[in-house]
């Protein structure tokens, strides 16, 4: 067999691993497809960026997601230092408040035991206010696990992406895929948007839509409905900011709240549960009720929340649930090349290094195709460097390599026109639409107190030179959100014209 | 490779903010022979008033009603003739405190790595506005939602334009010329929502903005969620109570394609917070003297990075007078004073500055009231100093001076606050 | 033409009085509720010939900003406003431009120029 083309539907989070694990192998033609005109713009760019340890999974209940989530922890640290992904793993405590709480949390110490969760145990409220003096004292004690990460789940997507491409991949966006298509039992392609992809293999990491994709090529074995969760974000200088991940003890309905210090710096509280019915993929609004909520769990977990005035954002994103409960990870021989990294809930975004080295274990084991190494496979992708992570020395020397560095365009997350620069041509390498979210999350510009009011405006005007695009032409997230509806006197002009024809 | 080395420059004065403060400030400190420079953040000097077009600058500064953009050509012009030297697209990255006489900036600008160290500071770096997430504002977030000032920045800076069914959050003085503005270029505006029973602006506003132009005002009312994909769609707007809490059953959509967030100023004050300075919860600002000195010695606060200001005009006036203060600290290596008299709020009183007095200089108090009183005093208990007004607004501060030795000995604390009568 | 009572809102101070301006066939006949002469002024001025300043922005073409902020010397007739508007959306300006540089001289034939009021310098 020669080099089979591979569709990857979907470039959230699991595309994007998968994309770049597949991007290993010589005889694989990889192109990932996406609706969205960048990476990340579902589940990936909202969500809680945990690195969960694996022990509040049930491996009776999910087997899939226990052992992946476990094995995903693992491969996170290696992954992360070869892409430069901003994380870190200050560990993790499950707050209970109560005895029957502590009952329910040495549930999870044994999961950990059964999952191969290292170091998980259960800590006194003495213990726990020394790993975390910002928990509330309300608490009794809680469940330690020290594996817990916290990432930038969409520069992660981002970083697989461009090594991904890096490596040979491709990317086509505001490309939906309508359906698989299948004769004669195999897979032949995608129908888009755009027209007939051929593909040999087509793995389905649609997020939300995974089961629609999956219906289309006959396989009708679960359903996705969406689940909302909405977040708080405040200010970097509000106090306080835990180092550890807190969460509350999971009840069966509810995975319960998180506050976390997010790798950007800023508290963030969340997520709330909402399940919403199947025709509501879209609907990422945020409620009233839900900041509420969020906020009031989330002073349960902490010793004070900062005032409400020091919220600089809040944001929803939508959980795929699968009918399964578990992943549904799996090759099928009819049709023949198709393969589902469906129904990635939490916790897909940890589990998503694991599910793409899965899909290739599948490839080679179920669908039989013999994967041959690339040679010169580059393992390593840097990311932009950043002001605001610099120390002085450094911003001397960044600023007498390239002189936009010391322009600064975000004054809240002193983000300069040269990591502006960098972002577009990063944009442009991988084949994405250079949109002003796309360079918010590559940059973080726009992200902090002031959120965009200052330098949106003069990101517009810096990307419509770069672009050689009118500014009004620049667009938030594409098509129909452009930033501005023409120049200043584009009313006047329209209200002459009318009256003179 | 030998490791690059910053650029050094020393100055007496360092000028954060080149807007109307920080120009005013960097006059006054040049005619004083101090050595003084400007770092500017944004492409010019001039700050905000460059994208105001509107009048009503100037009246008590230069003694006629200008533009934003006239009043601040004026003050770089002063500036340039004295030659004042300054950076443009400069960032201060940090701000360290070496010793009393010494305080260290480090400073980004396009190609440049700076040390500047200075003896004083001044830092007039403006003000940030409230955006949609701070006044708990929810539903969908697509295109067409804008501050106030990035709305006018695009317009009246870069020639572009928002949107065009327009509906403003806020109805203070920024709400009500923006709401003119997109009626001037073509825009529909489709109302202007207030959550106060009254109106946030000057009634020269609301007349001259809004009944010129037909624009409905709706007190009592927010924004409380925004529908659209893509871009806006329409608002969803509810009545409130006196609590300022929506009335459920109220909520209606007012179809739009824009909103622009005109929900008030707050000091800008980032820097200063990370160096460790005393902050006025009140003011959202540092708390000063009465040379407008801050809790760290040699570091002045002036303009809205202080306290927000309704007049260009009185942040001019705290430009100079922190040139003033900065002359003497550098003369003396700190502020002569033999104590600090806390000014403290009292009933009806929002804010006050500046925060300290000594009783020894001629100081001006600018206060601002909580809610609109009619016939009444601000008065300092204490002094029973008064200034009474037929009207007394949240909108326009209200100033009461303080003379030299005007303050007895055991008087420990002075108090502002309202006194209605009749 | 009958009798018409206009009602103002008087701008002069705080007070913010609401006055009534009655007029017969055009002509001030009553003025009521000003609480001072400048007020009476005002509302006669507000309720016969209301004038305006009118402020924008043009375009303006190798500046160092796009555009340059403009007004009316003097105020224009409140019914003028859009007529104003009209003609300056077709007007551009050239960098570089000094503040109180006349841009459109005698407007409408009002005999009121519009003025720069920012400065644009040239960039090449």
């Amino acid at each position: 067999m020669g080099r089979l083309r591979v569709a990857i539907v979907g470039a959230g989070i699991v595309g994007c691993a998968i994309a770049r694990e597949l991007s290993r192998y010589e005889n694989l033609d990889v192109v990932v497809i996406e609706r969205e005109p960048d990476v990340g713009w579902g589940a990936t760019k909202a969500n809680t960026g945990i690195v969960h340890p694996g022990h509040e999974e049930d491996p009776d209940q999910h087997p899939l997601r226990a052992r992946l989530c476990v094995e995903g922890n693992r491969l996170w640290r290696e992954w992360a230092r070869e892409l430069d992904i901003p994380i870190k793993f200050p560990g993790e405590l499950m707050l209970f408040f109560s005895e029957e709480e502590r009952k329910r949390a040495q549930r999870f110490v044994e999961l950990a035991k059964r999952n191969g969760v290292p170091e998980v145990r259960i800590v006194d409220g003495e213990e726990l206010r020394v790993l975390e003096p910002a928990a509330s004292p309300r608490a009794i004690g809680a469940v330690w696990a020290p594996t817990a990460g916290v990432v930038n789940p969409i520069q992660a997507a981002i970083a697989m992406i461009e090594n991904a491409v890096d490596n040979g991949a491709r990317l086509l966006v505001e490309t939906e895929v309508k359906r698989v298509r299948v004769e004669s039992g195999k897979v032949v392609g995608v129908e888009t948007s755009r027209g007939f992809i051929e593909a040999d293999i087509v793995i389905n990491a649609a997020g939300i839509n995974a089961d629609e994709i999956s219906a289309s090529a006959g396989i009708d074995t679960f359903r996705i409905w969406p689940r909302k969760g909405q977040y708080v974000v405040f200010d970097r200088l509000a106090q306080p900011k835990p180092t550890r991940v807190l969460h509350t003890v999971p009840t069966p309905i509810t995975k319960g709240v998180y506050a976390v210090t997010t790798t950007e710096g800023n508290l963030m509280i969340g997520p709330t549960a909402e399940d919403l019915p199947p025709d509501r993929k879209r609907d990422t609004s945020t409620t009233r009720e839900g900041v509420e909520y969020v906020l009031r769990e989330g002073s349960k977990l902490l010793e004070r929340i900062p005032p409400r005035r020091l919220v600089i954002k809040t944001f929803a994103g939508l959980r795929p649930e699968p009918t399964t409960r578990d992943f549904v990870v799996e090759a099928y021989q009819k049709p023949w090349g198709l393969i589902n990294a469906a129904g990635t809930r939490s916790p897909g975004l940890t589990a998503a290094p694991a599910i793409a080295k899965l899909v290739a274990k599948l490839i080679a084991e179920e669908l039989g195709v013999e994967l041959v190494e690339k040679r010169g496979w580059r393992r390593f992708r840097r990311g932009i460097e950043r002001v605001r992570d610099a120390p002085w020395p450094k911003l001397v020397e960044l600023v007498k390599r390239d002189p936009m560095y010391g322009w600064i365009i975000c004054r809240d997350e002193m983000v300069s026109a040269a990591e502006v620069i960098e972002a577009v041509k990063r944009i442009q390498r991988i084949g994405a639409r250079v949109t002003l979210d796309g360079v918010r999350f590559r940059t973080w510009l726009g992200m902090g107190r002031c959120q965009g009011s200052f330098c949106r405006v003069a990101t517009a005007m810096l990307l419509s030179k770069v672009l050689g695009v009118k500014p009004f032409e620049i667009t938030l997230r594409g098509k129909g959100s452009e930033y501005a509806v023409g120049d200043v006197k584009a009313l006047w002009r329209e209200r002459l014209g009318e009256r003179r024809t | 490779m030998v490791s690059a080395a910053p650029e050094r420059i020393d100055v007496d004065v360092l000028v954060i903010g080149g807007g109307p403060a920080g120009l005013a400030a960097a006059a006054r400190c040049a005619k004083l022979g101090l050595s003084t420079m400007i770092v500017e953040v944004g492409d010019r000097l001039g700050g905000i008033p460059l994208q105001c077009v509107h009048p009503g600058f100037g009246i008590h500064y230069f003694g006629e009603d200008l533009t934003g953009t006239e009043f601040i050509e004026r003050l770089i012009d002063r500036v340039e003739e004295l030659g004042v030297p300054y950076l443009t697209r400069a960032y201060v990255t940090e701000l360290i405190y070496l010793d009393v006489d010494r305080k260290l900036a480090r400073v980004l600008a396009p190609g440049r790595a700076i040390e500047i160290e200075a003896k004083a500071i001044i830092y007039a770096a403006g003000a940030r506005e409230r955006h949609v997430y701070e006044i708990n504002i929810v539903g969908d977030r697509p295109s067409g939602i804008y501050t106030a000032g990035e709305a006018q920045a695009m317009m009246d800076l870069y020639g572009l334009m928002p949107g065009r069914k327009v509906l403003i959050v806020g109805s203070g003085d920024v709400g009500l010329i923006m709401a003119r503005r997109f009626a001037l270029e073509g825009a529909e505006v489709v109302g202007v929502v207030e959550i106060m029973p009254w109106p946030g602006g000057l009634t020269r506003n609301v007349v001259q903005c809004l009944q010129d132009f037909g624009i409905p005002l709706l007190l009592s009312h927010a924004v409380i969620a925004v529908k659209g994909r893509e871009r806006v769609e329409a608002a969803i707007v509810a009545e409130v109570d006196k609590n300022l809490k929506p009335v459920p059953g109220t909520e209606r959509e007012i179809p739009c394609d824009t909103i622009v967030i005109a929900a008030g100023l707050v000091p800008n004050t980032e820097l200063l917070e990370r160096l460790g300075v005393a902050m006025d919860p009140a003011t959202a600002g540092p708390r000063v003297n009465e040379l407008l000195e801050t809790s760290v010695p040699g570091v002045f606060a002036a303009g809205n990075a202080l306290a927000i200001n309704d007049l260009v005009d009185n942040v001019a006036e705290q430009g100079e007078l922190a040139a003033e203060g900065a002359r003497i600290f550098i003369e003396n290596s700190g502020i002569p004073t033999a104590r600090w008299i806390p000014v403290a709020r009292g009933k009806g009183i929002r804010l006050v500055v500046p925060q300290l007095v000594s009783g020894e200089r001629r100081v001006k108090l600018l206060a601002r009231v909580s809610k609109p009183f009619r016939r009444a005093c601000v008065e300092i208990r204490e002094l029973g100093i008064r200034t009474c007004r037929p009207r007394l607004m949240p909108a326009e501060m209200v100033s009461i001076e303080i003379s030299p030795g005007s303050i007895p000995r055991d008087v420990e604390k002075l108090t502002l606050e309202v006194v209605e009568h009749g | 033409m009958g009798r018409e009572v206009k009602r103002i809102t008087c701008i002069v101070c705080p007070n913010g009085c609401e006055i009534e301006v009655v007029l017969e066939s055009g002509r001030v006949v009553e003025v009521r509720g000003a609480g001072c002469r400048r007020g009476v002024e005002y509302a006669i001025e507000e309720a016969t010939s209301p004038k305006r300043i009118v402020m924008s922005v043009v375009k303006c073409i190798d500046g160092d900003l796009p555009t340059v902020s403009v007004k009316t010397s003097r105020p224009v007739p409140k019914e003028r406003i859009w007529d104003v508007m009209k003609v300056l959306s077709e007007v551009e300006a050239r960098a570089p431009v000094e503040v109180g540089q006349v841009l459109v001289r005698n407007v409408l034939g009002l005999g009121i120029d519009v003025v720069a009021t920012r400065r644009c310098r040239k960039v090449s």
